[in-house]
C-alpha cells in the first residue's frame, strides 16, 4: 500500500485539478496564504499548513473528495468552525481539510416532532434561533455555541452547561448522514429513537472526524421550558462553593447548569465584559433551574437555602432575561477572557467524581502554591484560574504563564499535566468535552492499557482500512490496519518513514 | 514550512494567541517599517473564533480568510515575511471596517487599530488592478470634498432623468460611481430656492437658558446631500438649550482616507478640521454621521507620530461626541409631542461597533410619546455600505443590503430610522431592488424623528417627507 510518504507533489496538484472539476474553482484552495489561514483550530499552538483546502456545499461533493483522496490515498481532515481545543481539526501536511462551514443550511425544523434536520457546518446557536419562534431549543450549549458547528459537536460529543441536567450531544441526536471514509453515503439511525441493532451512530459521535465526515445531522429539538430561574452565588472560597454543589445535589435537586468559578477566572471574565459579580468572592457559583413552574419554584427556595447554609455571602436572582444574560456571559467568556489577565494560559480539560470536588481543588491550589507537581521542582508559584461545570465534575483548569519569562512555559505545562494525573488518581478522565484530537494523545496510555488501545483501533480499521482519515489523532501510536496489534518493537514503521510523529 | 512547528516546549493546549511569544518583524515581507500593524495586538488573538459569526464576508462566503480571525492571520504572515500577494490584499480589502468583531471578541483585540495600519501598508505596497486604481482615484477626488459633491448635485439629476444613466451603467469602468451619487440625489430633498440646501447660519443660539455651546460637523455627504439632518440637528441641539457654532466652509474630517489606508491625506484633512474647530470655542464637538465620530474620536492615533499635533488631536478627539450621546449627556428640557410612529432603528457599525453608542438612540427614540421602537434581527451585521465600500466590493455590499432590507421590512416599521448617510442609502438602493415590496418603507435620522416630535409634527406629515419613493 503507497504509503501518504510517498506522495509526491505532482500528485496532488493533478488531486486539486481533479476536486476542481468536481467542486468549481473557488471552492478549492490551494494558494499559501489562504492554506495558512486554515493552520490550526483552537489550540492555536499546533500548526500545519493543508495542501488542499476544500469548501464543499453538498453530501454529493463531499463524497465526491474522499473518493478522490481515496484514490490518490492521501489523507484527509474534517473541519466546521475550527474552535476545537485539542488539535482534532489540525490539517494533514500533504492532505486535504475538508471544511463544512459553506454546509449551513437548516433542512428543516420539525418542532411538534421535536426534529431538526441540519447540515454539518451549521452553527449550534442557529438551531435554537431557528427552533425558538415555535417555542423550541437545541439544548447542548457548548461555550463556544456562538460559532462551533454541529458537526464539530457531533465529533467531539460536546458538552455545555446544561449537560448535567440535559446530557451531551451523543444524547441530542438521533441519526446521521455520513461519507464513510471509502467515500459511500450512509445513513445512520433517523428521527426515531434507539433503532435496533448495533448502536453505530453511538460510535461516530465523538468519533472526532476518523469514522467519516458527518454530512447531514438530525438532532432533537426540546420544548423550551415554562419557567427558568437563575441565581448567581458569592462563596468566600472554592472549598464552600463546593459543598453547596453537593448539597444541593445531594438533596435530589437536579438544577439544569451548576457553573463554578473562581476568583482569578472571575477577575478575567469582569476585565472582559464588566459582568459585575459580587466584591471579594473567592467563587461564585451559578445555579439555573428550569422545568414546570411549581417545581421550579419550590427547588428555587432550596437551592438558595443550601447555599447559605455554606456560607454564600450574596446571592443575585436573576430579575429578567438580560440579567440572566450577564451573569452567563461571564461564564461563557472565561476562556477567551482570560488572555485579558495573562499573555499565556493553558485551557485544560478533566473529569473528576463531583465529589472529590473539593479535595482535587485543594491539591491544584496546592499545586500552584508549591507543592511538587510531577516534574516540577520547587515552588511553582504558576497562577491557576479554574471555571467549571461543577455539577458534573468536569474541570477546565487554564493554567496562567508569560511564555517571555523563561522557564515559565515548562512550569505551567507540568502543573497542567499534573492536573491530569490527579483527575486519573481520583478516578475521573482526561478530557471532559474538549477531545482527544492531536493534543491529547500522548495520555490516552494513562487512561488506558495497550489492550484497550488496540481494541479501539480495530473499531477504527473497520470503518477505515486505509487510515485517511484524520489520521495521527486519538491514539498516540498509529498503525496500520492488519498489523498484529500491541507488539512493536523499534521504531514504528509509519514514524520511521516520516509519516506520523509519535506524539 | 508546511509541517508541524513543534514548539519548543509544546505539547499542551496552550492558547498563546497567534504569535508565538515576540514575533520577529521581517520587512522584506509584506509589510514595510512604516507602522506595520503591532505585533503584540496580533498576538493577543487567542484564535477562538467567537468574532466569526458577525462578520459580514464571514456569513456571506464562510471562508476563513474572509473572517477576522483569519485576517489577523494573515497579518502575522505577512510581519513573518510572507509576501504581499493579490489574494492576501484582497481578503484585506474585502474587509467592511464595520468593527463587529471588536464587539464580539472577549479578549479584547484591537482589530481596529490593526486593520487601520494594515489598509495603509497595502495601500504602499500592493498595485491595484487597473480598474480598482481608477475607480478608487475618481471616488477620492469627489467624496471627501463638499463642495464637489454640492457640485454634482444638478447636474446628477439632470443625467438621471435623462435616460443617460442607463447608458453609463452598461458602459464599465466607472459605472457605479454616478449610481451611488444618483442614489443620493434621489434621496435627498429637491433643491430649489427655498430648500434646506440654503448653508446653515454660523451660529445659531439655544432656546431658552443656554447649558451649552457646541460645535456642528456639517460633514461631506451629510452636507451636500442631507442637509435636511444637518438643520435637524442643529435645531434639536438649540431646542435643547445649546448655542450651535457652525463654522462655514468645513472639509472632510477624514474618515474616508483613513479608512482605506490614505494616511497622508488624512491628516490633512484632520489637521484642517482640528484648526476650525480649535478656534471655534466650543465645549462639545457634535457629529450626526457615524463614520466621521468614530474617526475624529481617533484623531490622537492618526497623529502618533507627531508629538506635538497628537496632543491637539487628542485634546480635540475628547470634545467629539455623537449627536445622541450629547443629547443623553444634557438630558431633555424641550418638550416631546407625540409622534405615532413604529420605528426600527438600525444601528450603524461606526456607531455601535466603533463609537459603542447603542443606548443613546433608542433612549432618545423611546422618550418619543407613542413612538413604538422595534429592533431588527441581525443587527449587528453591516448592511454593507461601510463608507465607500460598497462601490469598491459591489459584489459583498449588494447582498449585504439585500439581508439588511429584508429583515428591516420583516419588522413592519413605518419608519427606518439610522444615524449614518451611507447606511441610508445603502439599505435604500437594497430597497429600490426589492421594488414595491420596498417602497412603504420612510427613511431618517435619529435627529430628524426628534425634531419631528419637538416641532409637533404630524405623524403623517413626517412620514410622506421621509418617505423613499418620493
Ligand atoms: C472559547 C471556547 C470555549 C469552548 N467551550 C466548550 C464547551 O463549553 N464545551 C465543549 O464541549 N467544547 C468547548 N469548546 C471546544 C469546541 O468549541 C468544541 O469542541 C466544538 O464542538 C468544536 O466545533 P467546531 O465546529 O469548531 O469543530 P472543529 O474544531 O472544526 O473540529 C473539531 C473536530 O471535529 C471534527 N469534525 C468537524 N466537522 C466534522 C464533520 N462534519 N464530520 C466529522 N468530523 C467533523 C474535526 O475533524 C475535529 O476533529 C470551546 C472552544 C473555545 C475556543
Ligand atoms: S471589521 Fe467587519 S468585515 Fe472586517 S473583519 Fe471585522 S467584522 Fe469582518
Ligand atoms: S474573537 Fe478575538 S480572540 Fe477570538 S478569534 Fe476573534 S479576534 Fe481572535
Amino acid at each position: 500500500m503507497a504509503t501518504t510518504a510517498q506522495r509526491r507533489p505532482r500528485d496532488l496538484d493533478r488531486l486539486a485539478a481533479r476536486l476542481r472539476t468536481v467542486l468549481g474553482e473557488g471552492a478549492v484552495i490551494t494558494d499559501r496564504n489562504r492554506l495558512r489561514t486554515y493552520e490550526c483550530d483552537g489550540l492555536a499552538h499546533y500548526k500545519v499548513t493543508p495542501a488542499i483546502v476544500v469548501l464543499p456545499h453538498t453530501t454529493a461533493e463531499v463524497a465526491a473528495v474522499v473518493r478522490a483522496c481515496v484514490d490518490e490515498r492521501v489523507p484527509y481532515v474534517a473541519r466546521g468552525s475550527g474552535t476545537g481545543l485539542s488539535g482534532g481539526a489540525l490539517p494533514s501536511a500533504e492532505g486535504v481539510l475538508v471544511v463544512t462551514s459553506q454546509m449551513r443550511d437548516i433542512l428543516e425544523t420539525d418542532a411538534p416532532g421535536e426534529r431538526a434536520v441540519v447540515q454539518p457546518g451549521v452553527i449550534n446557536l442557529h438551531v435554537s434561533k431557528a427552533a425558538a419562534p415555535e417555542g423550541y431549543y437545541y439544548a447542548p450549549d457548548p461555550s463556544s455555541q456562538q460559532i462551533c458547528s454541529i458537526g464539530g459537536n457531533l465529533a467531539e460529543n460536546s458538552g455545555g452547561a446544561h449537560c448535567l441536567k440535559y446530557g451531551f450531544t451523543t444524547n441530542h441526536v438521533t441519526g446521521v448522514e455520513l461519507v464513510a471514509p471509502d467515500g459511500e453515503i450512509v445513513r445512520l439511525g433517523g428521527k426515531a429513537p434507539d433503532p435496533p441493532g448495533y448502536d453505530l451512530l453511538g460510535a461516530f459521535v465523538g468519533s472526532e472526524g476518523t469514522l467519516g465526515i458527518a454530512t447531514e445531522v438530525t438532532v432533537r429539538l426540546l420544548r423550551a421550558p415554562e419557567a427558568v430561574r437563575t441565581l448567581l452565588a458569592a462563596f468566600p472560597s472554592t472549598d464552600e462553593a463546593g459543598g453547596a454543589v453537593s448539597a444541593i445535589i445531594a438533596a435530589g435537586v437536579l438544577p439544569a447548569a451548576v457553573e463554578m468559578m473562581d476568583a482569578l477566572a472571575i477577575e478575567a471574565a469582569e476585565a472582559a465584559v464588566h459582568c459585575d459579580y459580587p466584591q471579594g468572592a473567592g467563587a461564585v457559583l451559578i445555579v439555573e433551574l428550569d422545568g414546570p413552574a411549581p417545581e421550579v419554584e419550590a427547588q428555587f427556595g432550596e437551592v438558595q437555602r443550601h447555599c447559605r447554609d455554606n456560607k454564600a455571602f450574596e446571592i443575585r436572582i436573576a430579575a429578567d432575561d438580560i440579567e440572566r444574560a450577564l451573569f452567563w456571559k461571564g461564564r461563557k467568556s472565561a476562556f477567551a477572557a482570560v488572555g485579558r489577565i495573562s499573555p499565556d494560559y493553558i485551557v485544560q480539560d478533566g473529569v473528576i467524581p463531583r465529589t472529590a470536588l473539593p479535595a482535587v481543588l485543594r491539591r491544584i491550589a496546592a499545586l500552584s502554591d508549591g507543592e511538587q507537581g510531577q516534574g516540577t521542582e520547587g515552588p511553582s508559584g504558576v497562577r491557576v484560574a479554574n471555571v467549571f461545570h461543577a455539577g458534573d465534575g468536569n474541570l477546565h483548569p487554564l493554567v496562567l504563564f508569560d511564555e517571555s519569562v523563561p522557564g515559565e512555559a515548562e512550569k505551567a505545562e507540568a502543573i497542567s499535566g499534573a492536573i491530569l494525573d490527579l483527575c486519573i488518581e481520583y478516578g475521573g478522565s482526561i478530557t471532559g468535552e474538549h477531545g482527544v484530537g492531536a493534543d491529547k494523545a500522548k495520555y490516552m496510555p494513562r487512561m488506558f492499557t495497550d489492550d484497550d488501545l488496540d481494541t479501539m483501533q480495530m473499531l477504527r480499521c473497520a470503518f477505515d482500512p486505509l487510515g485517511l482519515a484524520n489520521p495521527g489523532k486519538i491514539f498516540p501510536t498509529p498503525r496500520l490496519c492488519g498489523e498484529v496489534p500491541g507488539r512493536h518493537k523499534g521504531v514504528h514503521p509509519l514514524a520511521a518513514s516520516g509519516v506520523a510523529e509519535v506524539f | 514550512m508546511s509541517t508541524a512547528h513543534s514548539s519548543a516546549h509544546g505539547d499542551q493546549p496552550v492558547m498563546t494567541g497567534v504569535v508565538d511569544g515576540v514575533a520577529t518583524f521581517d520587512p522584506s515581507g509584506a509589510f514595510d517599517e512604516h507602522r506595520p500593524p503591532d505585533a503584540a495586538l496580533v498576538g493577543d488573538c487567542v484564535h477562538c473564533g467567537f468574532c466569526l459569526p458577525t462578520c459580514p464576508t464571514y456569513v456571506l462566503w464562510g471562508e476563513e480568510m474572509d473572517s477576522p480571525r483569519g485576517r489577523i492571520y494573515l497579518m502575522k504572515g505577512a510581519l513573518e515575511g510572507e509576501p504581499m500577494t493579490d489574494s492576501m490584499a484582497g481578503h484585506f480589502d474585502a474587509c467592511l471596517g464595520c468593527m463587529a468583531c471588536v464587539t464580539a471578541c472577549p479578549s479584547g483585540v484591537q482589530y481596529d487599530k490593526l486593520i487601520e495600519a494594515t489598509r495603509g501598508q497595502v495601500e504602499r505596497n500592493h498595485r491595484r488592478p487597473l480598474r480598482q486604481r481608477l475607480l478608487r482615484e475618481a471616488i477620492f477626488a469627489t467624496f471627501p470634498h463638499p463642495r464637489r459633491l454640492r457640485l454634482l448635485r444638478g447636474p446628477l439629476r439632470a443625467y438621471q432623468a435623462s435616460g443617460l444613466q442607463r447608458v453609463v451603467r452598461r458602459s464599465g469602468v466607472l459605472r457605479r460611481l454616478p449610481t451611488v451619487i444618483a442614489t443620493m440625489e434621489s434621496l435627498a430633498p429637491p433643491l430649489g430656492p427655498s430648500s434646506s440646501a440654503r448653508p446653515l447660519p454660523e451660529r445659531v443660539s439655544a432656546r431658552g437658558t443656554r447649558r451649552a455651546t457646541v460645535g456642528l460637523l456639517t460633514g461631506c455627504v451629510q452636507g451636500a446631500f442631507f442637509p435636511g439632518v444637518n438643520a435637524a440637528t442643529a435645531r434639536v441641539l438649540a431646542m435643547e438649550g445649546c448655542d450651535v457654532v457652525i463654522p462655514r466652509d468645513q472639509g472632510c474630517c477624514g474618515a474616508l482616507s483613513v479608512h482605506n489606508g490614505r494616511e497622508a491625506e488624512a491628516k490633512k484633512f484632520a489637521r484642517a478640521v482640528i484648526e476650525t474647530f480649535e478656534s471655534a470655542g466650543v465645549e462639545r464637538v457634535v457629529v450626526n454621521a457615524a463614520g466621521c465620530g468614530s474617526s475624529m474620536k481617533e484623531y490622537g492615533e492618526l497623529f502618533a507620530d507627531e508629538p506635538e499635533m497628537a496632543q491637539r488631536a487628542a485634546a480635540l478627539a475628547a470634545l467629539v461626541r455623537d449627536v445622541s450621546e450629547v443629547l443623553v449627556e444634557l438630558g431633555p428640557v424641550a418638550q416631546r409631542h407625540p409622534l405615532p410612529v413604529t420605528v426600527a432603528y438600525h444601528d450603524a457599525c461606526h456607531l455601535a461597533h466603533a463609537q459603542g453608542v447603542r443606548a443613546q438612540p433608542r433612549e432618545l427614540l423611546n422618550a418619543i410619546p407613542g413612538l413604538e421602537l422595534r429592533e431588527i434581527a441581525e443587527s449587528e451585521i453591516c448592511c454593507g455600505s461601510a463608507g465607500v465600500y460598497n462601490l469598491l466590493a459591489p459584489h459583498a455590499a449588494e447582498p449585504l443590503g439585500d439581508r439588511k432590507a429584508a429583515n428591516v421590512l420583516a419588522t413592519g416599521a413605518d419608519v427606518l430610522v439610522t444615524a449614518n448617510p451611507g447606511c441610508l442609502m445603502q439599505v435604500a438602493t437594497a430597497f429600490r431592488r426589492r421594488g414595491a415590496a420596498g417602497s412603504a418603507i420612510a427613511m431618517a435620522h435619529t435627529v430628524e424623528v426628534l425634531d419631528a416630535s419637538l416641532r409637533a409634527v404630524p405623524a403623517e406629515t413626517f412620514q410622506k417627507r421621509s418617505l423613499l419613493q418620493k
